[in-house]
């Protein structure tokens, strides 16, 4: 399958990790700063995100007395596996040679695996904040992740291959077709990405210290570098989303092949695509209230249904026809 | 020599049940005759099961009991092995973990003579099983294994809930071994003879084959735990001690499974598709409701068990694909998802085992089983913990862990569907994954509970506070089913491999591609489809811990600083304040609401002049829906058709001697 001896087969995929990872924060910085222009603020630096990080792995971390080993673990844990998940999303360029070792089922399965220990380490302190985080979180993604799933499949299905590369090179291959299947995988798609980076109206990243907060009740425990690299896990996982329905629904402009200038292309185009969707989600926070904690799974139902829509649609209309 | 194996592995657990009958003088004679004999047993099992398995060879032989007509026949092939191997890894497992465990019962009034002697009979019972080759020997195995097992479901008698589950899960064994009794009654009619020889080369209709797979899925999924008829299963397993909780939900519900695919796939010949929807939505039901209900429990081993019935839905949701894709002529696609199916009932034997024997772990130090009074067993019980974790992480599906590798599996056959004709199959197939995502996320939140409320945190009653780490024995043999756990993940292309003899056994028809890219590649379908490196992915996930950790740990100075966790400035946090179960599992309780009948009473209590609320008193009671729509009604039933049935026993002798004139005349007229 793969020459794994290769220089190129290891070395692209891990600039291109290294390239999300990096630029992860931007987009952060970018969403934070439309928004503070739609609420009439003065926005802060787009490289503020960068500095925060900077400064808080220059902190001292502090641990609670009641913590296990886990809970110190969690923070590298979670990085790990959203940066595997990352890497396994085609971000510039398709058709790297290690895209065969992990398919968009692993996907969802690192995303999963980051999310059990960021869960744990919530409970593990032994504070009433912690559980609290750890169960919401748990209730919402076990509505959210099987609806991810499902929008995915439908891209897969019509793919004939789980390998988000080879999807998004066959999607190209068949050029513009307007598919009713796409449409409902796209917004049940939209609401999963909303509900699993925690955004309002599901929560709101900028809470601290409200009873309704689920992400921020989980890491409330976590300072200094542990906390630094949580929070960067985060604008990975927004951009992943990003990036995902960016490059899933509309690929035009992704690399086919690896020249510099197919690269810079990628690149520019990418960055377009992202910073309208950034405008996206900014707008919908300014616009809408957060919803009340047992409203959300009705928002994830509706999620569901329509990526389930979607996966019907696509097997009753359009295979065969 | 898989048989002569498999003989040994038979006569082994035999000879240790009979060398623990004299347990009960010298509890010596248990631990280190008994279990170490059930062990060696345990590794020919292994051993013949591998060797079946590998070589792919079809062995005959019979025994000279049974019937004059009959004698018993025994038969080895791959799926016998397959399940020979499964049987033999946690009869080893169990049989390091019992010398440990059973030290609470020996000064106390249980004898251990009776567990001893039960449990070997018990391992005997299940491998004559899978070897039966015919339908009388299967049966008498199948009972054997029944009977002991109640004995050991019975063997803490005191305590009348135990005698209760008990007997509910003797008369449920037989319930299901009637419908298994009559299916092989059908195939054995049709076929002519009792060997499952004859019976394979019987010419059935499809009503009748319909008939005989109708019957063969009531019994052998009454056994399995397939909803509606699980409800025995969650008060049968836990009651039992622990290591036979592992056996039996890791084990004995493969048992079932290996029957109804020995019956289904070998007996009957080419499944119909609509056989495949009964099981798909009969699956996708019990893996659903399987991990809702395990979802609110807080008994640890109850907990558990309902799992178990959730895993079994998994298995069947794969099968019930084989069984749709084989009945549309789709061959390669069935055995993917037989592979699935027969990877996910390993994985099931492994993690379960081993939670099982966590929970015993907890169990014995502790002597509690309600999570709610549990918390901080990690620090206590460190390597327990640990082995739980890897437990939790294997059952919520999560990669690189073996769970996840079978669930990728069943997802990938699942994603096939678009190539079946049928409309509505092609519907029912991507809603059955829907269902199994659903189900694999609430795992995942059920596991967290599970792990977060016992092992972390802090206690929440006194008895885990006095909670010490087991004895070695029970650590090492929860430490080798963690380790396979790993293994049967990190290598699945080599399990796929040598589970493909299975498919080519059944339906001659494999799975070419799956292994064409060598070890580090699975492919199941063709590499340009999907592909899967679990090797690699490890690779990755240590790349990715290493360069963060050396990139952005600080060096030479003191890096972390322990402190009082933040209490919001109320004074210090206790235990109390901690989520319990029944809080972390709310919100999903509030989401499916009506699955459960949940009866939930708050009642206020205030002071003598009824203005101010000085306490709450909350009461919440979930129970299983399946007790008042079915059992209950059927027990009910039962009782009022044996009421009027007792109206022929009058007392008087003239009554019966007339029925006994009036009998023998209708019997002369029917043969004049």
């Amino acid at each position: 399958m793969v020459d794994l001896l290769s220089v190129e087969a290891w070395l692209l995929p891990l600039a291109q990790t290294l390239l999300f990872v990096t630029a992860a924060p931007l987009l952060s910085g970018w969403v934070k700063r439309v928004k503070c222009r739609l609420q009439n603020r003065r926005p802060p630096s787009l490289l503020q995100p960068y500095r925060d990080l900077a400064k808080l792995f220059g902190k001292e971390a502090v641990v609670a007395e009641t913590a296990s080993p886990l809970f110190r673990a969690t923070p590298y844990m979670v990085f790990a596996s959203t940066l595997l998940a990352a890497s396994v999303v085609p971000l510039l360029a398709v058709h790297l040679p290690v895209a065969a070792v992990a398919d968009v089922i692993v996907l969802v399965g690192f995303l999963a695996l980051g999310r059990f220990f960021l869960a744990l380490a919530g409970m593990d302190v032994g504070t009433a904040f912690g559980g609290m985080g750890a169960s919401r979180e748990m209730t919402i993604s076990s509505m959210a992740e099987p609806a991810m799933l499902m929008a995915i499949f439908t891209l897969t299905m019509t793919a004939g291959s789980t390998n988000l590369s080879s999807a998004i090179e066959h999607l190209l291959a068949g050029g513009l077709v307007l598919r009713p299947s796409f449409l409902f995988a796209l917004l049940g798609l939209m609401l999963v990405a909303i509900a699993e980076t925690g955004r309002i109206p599901v929560d709101n990243p900028a809470t601290h210290l409200e009873l309704t907060m689920v992400h921020e009740a989980m890491i409330l425990e976590y300072s200094g570098r542990h906390l630094a690299l949580l929070e960067w896990a985060a604008q990975v996982k927004l951009m992943l989303y990003g990036v995902l329905i960016a490059n899933i629904f509309f690929p035009w402009g992704i690399a086919t092949t690896l020249t510099p200038e197919a690269l810079a292309g990628a690149a520019g185009a990418l960055a377009l695509k992202l910073a309208v969707l950034a405008v996206a989600v900014a707008l919908a926070e300014t616009s809408l209230a957060k919803m009340r904690l047992f409203r959300v799974p009705q928002f994830l139902n509706l999620a569901y249904l329509l990526a389930l829509l979607g996966m019907l649609s696509h097997v009753i209309l359009e295979v065969g026809a | 020599m898989a048989l002569l194996l498999a003989y040994l592995a038979v006569l082994g657990s035999l000879f240790s049940g009979a060398l623990s009958l004299g347990a009960n003088r010298h509890p010596a004679l248990l631990k280190y005759g008994a279990f170490p004999l059930l062990g060696l047993a345990g590794a020919a099992a292994a051993a013949g099961g591998a060797e079946a398995l590998r070589s792919g060879e079809v062995l005959t032989s019979h025994l000279p009991f049974g019937l004059p007509w009959l004698a018993w026949q025994v038969k080895v092939d791959a799926l016998t092995g397959l399940f020979l191997l499964l049987i033999g890894v946690v009869t080893v497992a169990v049989s390091f973990y019992g010398p440990g465990y059973i030290r609470e019962f020996q000064h106390g009034r249980h004898s251990l003579a009776a567990l001893g002697g039960f449990t070997g009979l018990f391992v005997a019972g299940m491998l004559m099983v899978v070897l039966a080759d015919d339908a009388f020997f299967f049966m008498v195995a199948w009972e054997v294994m029944s009977l002991a097992s109640y004995f050991l479901v019975v063997f803490q008698h005191e305590q009348a809930a135990n005698r209760r589950a008990a007997f509910l899960y003797l008369l449920m064994a037989h319930v299901g071994g009637l419908f298994i009794l009559l299916a092989y009654g059908v195939l054995a009619a049709f076929g002519g003879g009792f060997g499952f020889e004859a019976m394979r080369g019987a010419e059935l209709s499809l009503l009748w084959s319909s008939v005989a797979f109708g019957l063969a899925f009531l019994g052998f999924g009454m056994k399995a735990g397939l909803v509606p008829l699980h409800a025995w299963l969650p008060e049968a397993h836990p009651v039992a001690p622990s290591h036979i909780s592992a056996l039996m939900s890791g084990v004995m519900l493969k048992v079932a499974v290996y029957g109804f695919i020995r019956v289904v796939f070998d007996l009957i010949g080419t499944p119909h598709w609509g056989w495949g929807v009964a099981a798909l939505l009969v699956g996708s039901a019990s893996a659903l409701l399987g991990v809702l209900y395990a979802m609110v429990q807080n008994d640890i081993k109850r907990l558990l068990a309902y799992s178990s019935i959730e895993n079994v839905g998994i298995i069947f949701i794969g099968l019930g694909l084989a069984m749709v894709f084989l009945g549309s002529g789709h061959p390669t696609l069935g055995s993917l998802a037989l592979i699935a199916a027969l990877y996910h009932a390993f994985n099931h034997a492994l993690f379960k085992s081993l939670l099982f024997m966590g929970a015993g772990a907890v169990l014995q130090q502790s002597h509690e089983r309600d999570l709610e009074r549990m918390g901080g067993l990690l620090r206590r019980m460190p390597f327990t913990g640990f082995f739980v974790l890897v437990g939790c992480i294997s059952i919520a599906s999560l990669p690189p862990f073996n769970g996840f590798a079978s669930e990728w599996l069943t997802f990938q056959s699942a994603l096939q569907g678009v190539v079946l004709e049928n409309g509505v199959l092609r519907i029912m197939i991507p809603v059955t994954a829907a269902m199994l995502a659903l189900t694999g996320a609430l795992a995942a939140a059920c596991f967290v509970k599970l792990y977060g409320v016992a092992f972390l945190g802090q206690p929440r009653g006194r008895r885990v506070r006095h909670a010490r780490e087991a004895d070695w024995g029970m650590g090492l043999a929860q430490g080798l089913l963690a380790v396979l756990c790993l293994g049967f993940g990190l290598f699945p292309t080599a399990v796929v491999g040598t589970l493909d003899a299975v498919p080519q056994l059944l339906f001659g028809s494999g799975l070419p591609h799956a292994t064409a890219e060598g070890w580090l590649w699975l492919t199941p379908a063709g590499a340009e489809k999907a592909s899967y490196s679990a090797p690699l992915l490890l690779v990755g996930i240590a790349l990715a811990w290493g360069l963060s950790w050396l990139l952005l740990h600080p060096r030479g100075r003191r890096t972390v600083r322990c402190a009082a966790p933040w209490d919001c400035g109320f004074g210090p946090l206790t235990p109390r304040m901690q989520y319990t179960s029944t809080a972390f599992a709310q919100p999903i309780r509030r989401v499916f609401e009506p699955v459960w009948k949940v009866d939930e009473q708050v009642e206020r209590i205030t002071d003598k002049d009824a203005l101010r609320v000085v306490g709450l008193r909350h009461q919440l009671q979930i129970s299983d829906r399946a007790w008042q729509t079915l059992y209950e009604p059927a027990g009910t039933a039962v009782l009022g058709i044996a009421r009027r049935i007792t109206r022929l026993q009058t007392g008087n002798i003239r009554v019966y001697l007339a029925y006994s004139f009036f009998t023998l005349l209708v019997l002369l007229w029917l043969i004049s």
